[in-house]
């Protein structure tokens, strides 16, 4: 076990421990602070898995957007300092049973996937000069991936996200004719 | 070693020096547009000593945590707010040749990515301190941070295309003079955006003190306000230096580059810095409505403008 296995471990434990903490605390924004602690530590993850790239993009997504946008909702909707006796829901052993089944499946498909595969330790990056193509998770090694590769499925997650864009346009707008807000 | 131990002691002496700097020219800046003198006591030469003597005031003041107050979150929010710029600065290239204490291959997404956790501070503060004023300010800065991070990440992407890199000394490298032409409309989103996000004035809707008391602020005094004050000046010289580093060629001048690059990063800064607190004193308020407008009517298509700009110039010049 090498000191990154360990670092890995470690974030794991806390990403998932704070992940367990936004579902049983009784406040709700802390529930959305510790979002914040599990997806940073997911980044760190990221990190130590030599994905810098994702790990920055997790943190300006995840933290600076998804989480900032939760608790705007929570703030405009009800955010009582303190705890809150109705945040417990009669669905909780449904929702453990499908968040254990969710968790099999995605750890039998990793599992299935990546096993054996060694991390391409790539140097780090000189000042200036591009960084080795083949280094796992650098900018140059995903663009290419996903502009060459990948490039239909990316196409196609652009229009759902546009679709959706839309949608909440046409939602939110109230100086449209009424039968094209009723979705004709 | 010995270098890094180096450069991260100067990082750490530029992140307490320089925002106080800032802080001090805001004063006298401010005062003098209005036909004031400001502070001329403390120090005895033009009161240059006036912040040093606020930061006393401020250390011997009572700590106080509102009784209705969440108290780990109050109490955690101003580091929360301070941290992430400190974070910045040690990815920001003052000069060429590695005077930069880390070079991050990713490193415009870290910068941007950091300076979005600052936010958070703000948005805990406001909802921990159990005030409808400081719950009013918070959603402000949520709204006004959502609104006015993608026209700043477009406008930063719009740069690292141009140098086709996202390491920010590499940006550097690749500056021409032609880039403050070409890139001129994304540095302004850039700048724009990011005053925004430190909400600073015109931008300063959420803390807006005539009408909701400094918003996230009011519950706060002593030390923990003096670090969300700091927050504030670390933010706008975090700002200034990564506009200069991506838009105005970082430690680029006109002569003498390898020896007094560091120089030139700095004129940039301070220059940037004089244009903010000019800003302030010029403009009044905006509204939440015209705010949110201005990011979504004019700097989301003005940026997506200059990210297809630079895309057709760097495919038909490449």
């Amino acid at each position: 076990m090498t000191g990154r296995d360990l670092v890995f471990a470690l974030l794991g434990v806390v990403a998932v421990g704070a992940g367990l903490l936004v579902v049983t605390t009784r406040q709700l924004v802390h529930a959305a602070l510790w979002l914040v602690v599990s997806f940073g530590a997911l980044a760190g993850c990221y990190l130590v898995l030599t994905a810098e790239f994702v790990a920055w993009v997790q943190v300006l997504i995840y933290v600076g957007a998804v989480v900032v946008l939760l608790l705007f909702g929570i703030m405009l909707t009800r955010a009582p300092v303190g705890p809150s006796d109705e945040l417990d829901s009669g669905n909780r052993w449904a929702a453990l049973g499908v968040a254990a089944g969710t968790a099999a499946l995605l750890v039998t498909v990793l599992v299935m996937g990546f096993r054996g595969t060694r991390l391409n330790d790539a140097p780090r990056c000189a000042a200036g000069a591009s960084c080795p193509a083949r280094a796992n998770g650098s900018a140059e090694h995903l663009g290419e991936a996903v502009f060459r590769t990948w490039v239909l499925p990316f196409e196609v997650l652009s229009v759902l996200l546009l679709a959706a864009l839309v949608g909440a346009i046409v939602l939110s707008r109230t100086d449209l004719p009424t039968p094209l807000r009723k979705g004709r | 070693m010995l270098e890094i131990v180096v450069k991260l002691v100067l990082v750490a002496a530029a992140f307490a020096v320089l925002p106080l700097l800032v802080g001090q020219i805001e004063h006298k800046v401010m005062a003098h547009m209005q036909g004031r003198l400001g502070p001329m006591y403390a120090g005895a030469f033009h009161g240059w000593a006036q912040l040093v003597a606020d930061g006393v005031k401020f250390v011997q003041k009572e700590d106080v945590v509102p009784a209705a107050a969440d108290r780990r979150i109050f109490k955690l929010a101003p580091a929360v707010a301070l941290v992430p710029y400190l974070l910045v600065l040690l990815v920001v290239p003052v000069g060429p040749h590695g005077q930069v204490a880390v070079d991050l291959g990713p490193g415009v997404f870290f910068a941007l990515a950091v300076m979005g956790v600052g936010v958070i501070g703000a948005i805990m503060a406001g909802w921990a301190s159990a005030n409808k004023y400081s719950l009013l300010g918070g959603m402000r800065v949520a709204a006004q941070l959502m609104s006015y991070e993608l026209p700043m990440v477009f406008a930063a992407s719009s740069a690292a295309m141009a140098a086709g890199t996202l390491s920010l000394p590499g940006i550097v490298e690749q500056w021409r003079w032609y880039w403050l032409p070409w890139q001129a409309v994304g540095g302004v989103v850039f700048f724009v955006a990011g005053l925004a996000e430190l909400r600073r004035p015109p931008f300063d809707m959420p803390v807006a003190d005539s009408e909701i008391i400094f918003g996230p602020y009011t519950e706060y005094g002593g030390l923990r306000f003096a670090l969300f004050l700091l927050a504030e000046y670390a933010g706008i010289v975090v700002l200034c230096a990564l506009t200069t580093v991506l838009f105005l060629g970082g430690w680029k001048g006109p002569f003498l580059d390898d020896q007094l690059g560091w120089l030139w990063t700095l004129a940039k800064v301070f220059v940037l810095a004089f244009l903010v607190i000019w800003f302030r004193v010029s403009y009044p308020r905006l509204r939440e409505d015209q705010l949110q407008k201005l990011a979504w009517a004019w700097l989301v298509p003005l940026s997506l403008a200059q990210l297809a700009l630079t895309g057709i110039l760097k495919v038909a010049l490449g």
